[in-house]
């Protein structure tokens, strides 16, 4: 799953533009990842302050 | 917040505000949902612009004009700097804004010219007809309705997902997304109305490093890679922190700012029927330098001067709006664009030996005006070696 580190996150939406399916959306203070990520890992790669991580954890 | 507007705007940044504003001088009813709750935080931006080019669309103010810029430094992977002087530094020479307060100037004009303007509200869904827009499901307070509108214009910036779900492709590929982070430093000593950008692999792969004065012994701090050079420990953040180590030991941040610029070429083309893209969301941001406030309020303008033809005419299709779209791709915006983007994908591949000697050269140029084309043949002219790279670049411009 895509994991969101919020304490780290900078509600900036670079991961947003980035995001070849559209998962992202930044509302706010708050990046919400929708059931399309395919967790490609392309937003974890770009975010400047590194709050994206594609780990191998379950969604529940 | 009325169900039917004859302009619907998605965003309030300057995109957003000054093409509010220009709909209701034009006598339209205008509708702006800012998804945010406020016009103007967080800030997104290392608020350099040209004074010429902002003088198109604003008196200028001292409110929101940190500071007035006059030369540019560019600083060399070796620490080789050159100097671009106020006569030849083009629209590099400008104002460092403060975009809190210039943002909300812009959108309060936007309100005095009666333009309806509703934050901490935002769309989240187009309503299609027959596949075409014909206006958007906004949300407030966790209430949703319907707004309808012969025109909507996505002026959701560099994170816009109003295209996307009109089916319209808007992703900015990762290698050309510059990833950025910069440091409002307070308490450091810089020279005033100097901008310096430093260069070089090491320091900003595929990017630069800027220092924007803002004020008395204050500086936006920031930097913006390549996201394809991006990842977990040498990041955007990483560099900016052993830049700051390095040369502002002693600065205090007061404001930490990261965020995202394409420098991807425009879309593809920047309207559908009933639907416009402007600003940051139409990716014009500009590939070598990454400043958007100029091109924002620029393609802001332009859109609605054509929506509203479009809208006395009574025809909002695709057919009708294209008058933008080639209107702003054959201003010399749309070929600085179109010019830089080329430039900047030969910039990317430059070691720093190239860099180097670069701008070694350019400091020995003697030009009376600085542009892109005399440049490129002054530098062929002073360092053969470089011929090879800069004259693929120059037959690419000409």
């Amino acid at each position: 799953m895509l994991k969101v580190y919020r304490e780290i996150c900078g509600y900036c939406g670079c991961c947003v533009a980035v995001c070849p399916e559209g998962a992202l959306e930044l509302i706010d203070a708050y990046l919400s990842v929708g059931q399309e990520c395919t967790q490609c890992g392309v937003c974890a790669k770009v975010c400047p302050l590194g709050a994206l991580e594609v780990t191998n954890e379950v969604a529940v | 917040m009325k169900s039917q507007y004859d302009i619907l705007i998605i965003g309030g940044g300057p995109a957003g505000a000054i093409a509010a504003k220009t709909a209701k001088e034009k006598g339209l009813e205008v509708g702006l949902v800012e998804k945010r709750p406020a016009i103007g935080a967080p800030v997104r931006c290392a608020e350099g612009i040209g004074k010429k080019l902002l003088a198109d669309f604003i008196r200028p103010d001292e409110r929101w004009i940190a500071a007035e810029i006059e030369r540019a430094t560019i600083i060399a992977p070796d620490g080789t700097t050159m100097e671009l002087a106020h006569e030849m530094a083009g629209s590099e020479v400008g104002y460092i804004l403060d975009r809190k307060v210039f943002d909300r100037e812009l959108i309060w004009q936007a309100a005095d010219a009666g333009a309806e303007i509703f934050v901490k509200t935002r769309a989240i869904a187009p309503i299609l007809e027959e596949g075409k827009v014909i206006g958007a499901k906004i949300e407030a307070g966790g209430d949703v309705t319907e707004v309808k509108a012969d025109v909507v214009i996505a002026a959701d910036g560099v994170e816009s997902k109003f295209g996307k779900w009109c089916g319209i492709d808007t992703t900015v590929p990762m290698r050309e997304m510059e990833t950025c982070a910069q440091y409002v430093l307070a308490d450091i000593n810089v020279p005033q109305n100097v901008t310096q950008f430093y260069l070089g692999n090491e320091t900003a792969p595929e990017g630069y490093v800027w220092v924007f004065p803002k004020g008395k012994r204050a500086a936006n701090v920031g930097i913006g890679i390549s996201g394809k050079k991006s990842g977990p420990g040498h990041r955007a953040i990483d560099y900016l922190n052993s830049f700051v180590r390095k040369h502002f030991p002693e600065g205090k941040p007061i404001e930490l700012i990261v965020g995202g610029v394409s420098v991807c070429k425009p879309l593809e083309c920047t309207v559908s029927d009933n639907l416009m893209f402007i600003g940051d969301a139409a990716r014009v941001s500009d590939p070598l330098t990454g400043g958007g406030i100029y091109n924002a309020l620029y393609t802001g303008k332009l859109a609605v001067d054509v929506a509203s033809k479009a809208i006395a005419n009574g025809d909002t299709g695709k057919k009708a709006l294209m008058e933008y779209d080639r209107g702003w791709r054959s201003s010399a915006l749309g070929k600085a664009l179109e010019r830089n983007h080329k430039i900047k994908e030969i910039f990317i591949t430059l070691s720093d030996e190239k860099l180097n000697s670069i701008v070694r050269s350019i400091s020995k140029i003697n030009m009376k005006e600085f542009d892109t084309f005399t440049l490129i043949k002054e530098l062929i002219r002073v360092n053969p070696k470089l011929s090879l790279e800069l004259g693929a670049l120059w037959a690419s411009i000409r």
